[in-house]
């Protein structure tokens, strides 16, 4: 008899799965329950072309319809699901249905990470997570409205450099003493910082923000001891893993559900894929990602051993930003202590960031240079050893490098 | 709307109407065609959107950017027809385009 799925969360990782699932062989029904109104759909170009309004609802959908019919994959969307009931092998729907499966996928991604200070709650506080938030910001979006952004790490700034295009006046403030801290090294950092200043962007590092000030409505934000007015506020701190269906379920969270190299849970039975999990990297350690490339790779093994091929995950993580017409691309996670090698020259808007961890590469940051990105990805992949000296050679072709 | 034949390399062909001013990448991984990974979302960025076009129709199509050329060096098993679908926008001039994937794209 074929197996019964069910995939909770309707994102990149649930449409990477019926794909991969099918594509492996797995032939059972697949139900996919989704809590907004639509189809899986990508959320990088929210805070990018759909902000900008150079892109259609419609191309944000990961798959047509066409595709989950032929796929033979239920959709039931605007749902709530209330609880999973292991013992039972059903997830419960908030409206009281109850649907069995015999192996279930947990997709089910992040949530915001909301500001907690005096005036948090205010109209006009804005945070960026879905087609909702986005054309609810959009409608205020008008040229010369102040904004206040909060946090300077991909969002914020993916949103600033939109806003500063529109002909809005815009303020980021972030507490870390440069912009994507997490994410990019200092050069990067400096980079970026300096774009968003030609671009009239104004930076307020090492400022955290104490309230959002107003009457009902945002007329200020007070950071680092001084009052800004503002007219709109867009926060863009982070998210937090969506794990309680799991943990209510006694399933492990660390931050994350815990799985395994295949995607599994504790449970035989569940496999979990995406922002919403912890697996152990490459590297060794346990790591929770939050892109689209563990999104596709992970729910691929999930698929790859649910369909009873299993397989272990170790690709090379990558990540992406646009801001203005900068393409950033990163691959591999660095660390402090790597060696750093600057390949290009950033006042020629096109360079790259080498880390080399005992003289192996092990990330790569590209600011325009794809090539040095997909160098480096491949390079990283292959645990391979590239001289600094050459690296740092703009005139050795990055393919004749290896 | 254009129909486009996509021909995986076992030889399999999917036809799929793409709207006009998509990409040939986007309407194929919309449907489902296995053979396109397009990792970047279709920036000409990754290179793992690669597609020969069919011979009758490589002149008809618009040129290929310098940055598609730079992409495509890093596209596995390339030749004078190969494109990178991302960077191809349909027309309906297009209609009845035929391009076959790659074995693999990384």
């Amino acid at each position: 008899m074929s197996e019964r799925l069910i995939i909770v969360g309707a994102g990149q990782a649930a449409a990477q799965a019926v794909q991969s699932l099918r594509a492996e062989g797995f032939d059972g029904p697949i139900t996919l329950i989704g809590d907004e109104a639509w189809p899986p759909y990508q959320r990088p170009p929210l805070s990018k072309a759909y902000l900008l309004g150079s892109f259609a609802r419609e191309r944000l959908f990961l798959k047509s319809d066409q595709f989950y019919r032929e796929s033979d994959c239920t959709l039931i969307l605007g749902a709530r699901v209330a609880a999973i009931h292991r013992a039972e092998k059903t997830v419960e729907l908030a409206d009281g249905r109850k649907l069995a499966f015999d192996k279930l996928l947990l997709t089910t991604g992040t949530r915001v990470r909301r500001l907690r200070c005096p005036g948090a709650d205010l109209a006009g506080v804005h945070y960026l997570r879905d087609i909702a938030d986005v054309d609810g910001l959009q409608a205020v979006f008008r040229p010369g409205a102040r904004i206040a952004i909060v946090g300077g790490g991909y969002i914020g700034l993916e949103v600033a450099a939109v806003a500063a295009k529109r002909g809005l006046d815009v303020t980021v403030f972030e507490a870390m003493d440069r912009l994507m801290a997490r994410a990019v090294s200092g050069p990067v950092s400096d980079f970026f910082a300096a774009e968003h200043e030609k671009s009239g962007v104004k930076l307020k590092l090492r400022t955290g923000v104490e309230a959002i000030e107003g009457d009902g409505r945002v007329e200020g934000i007070k950071a680092g001891g001084q009052a800004y007015p503002a007219d709109i506020v867009l926060v863009g701190i982070g998210v937090l893993p969506k794990d309680e269906l799991a943990t209510r379920a006694g399933l492990a969270s660390q931050d994350g559900i815990v799985v395994d190299g295949n995607g599994r849970t504790g449970d035989p039975a569940i496999f979990a894929a995406g922002d919403c999990t912890r697996h152990i990297g490459r590297e060794g350690t346990a790591i929770r990602l939050e892109c689209v490339q563990n999104a596709i790779d992970q729910a691929r093994h999930c698929a790859l051993a649910i369909a009873g091929k299993p397989a272990s995950y170790s690709e090379v993580p990558w990540f992406w930003s646009d801001q203005y017409d900068l393409k950033l691309q990163i691959a591999g996670l660095a660390r402090a202590g790597d060696q750093i090698v600057l390949r290009g020259d950033p006042a020629a808007r096109k360079f790259s960031v080498f880390h080399l961890r005992g003289g192996i590469v092990a990330a790569v940051e590209a600011v325009n240079a794809a090539p040095d990105y997909l160098a480096g990805r491949k390079w990283i992949a292959d645990g391979a050893r590239i001289a600094a000296e050459k690296l740092a050679d703009p005139s050795i072709p990055i393919k004749q490098m290896a | 709307m254009a129909k486009i034949t996509f021909i995986t390399h076992d030889g399999k062909a999917h036809v799929v109407e793409i709207a006009v001013g998509w990409s040939l990448m986007e309407g194929a991984v919309k449907n489902g065609v296995l053979g396109i990974d397009a990792d970047c979302g279709g920036a000409c960025a990754c290179a793992t959107c690669h597609v020969y076009i069919d011979p009758a129709w490589t002149a008809s199509l618009p040129p290929k950017a310098d940055t598609e050329e730079a992409m495509l060096d890093f596209a596995l098993v390339t030749s004078p027809n190969s494109r990178l679908s991302c960077q191809i926008r349909v027309t309906s001039d297009m209609d009845g385009l035929i391009v076959r994937l790659p074995v693999s794209q990384h």
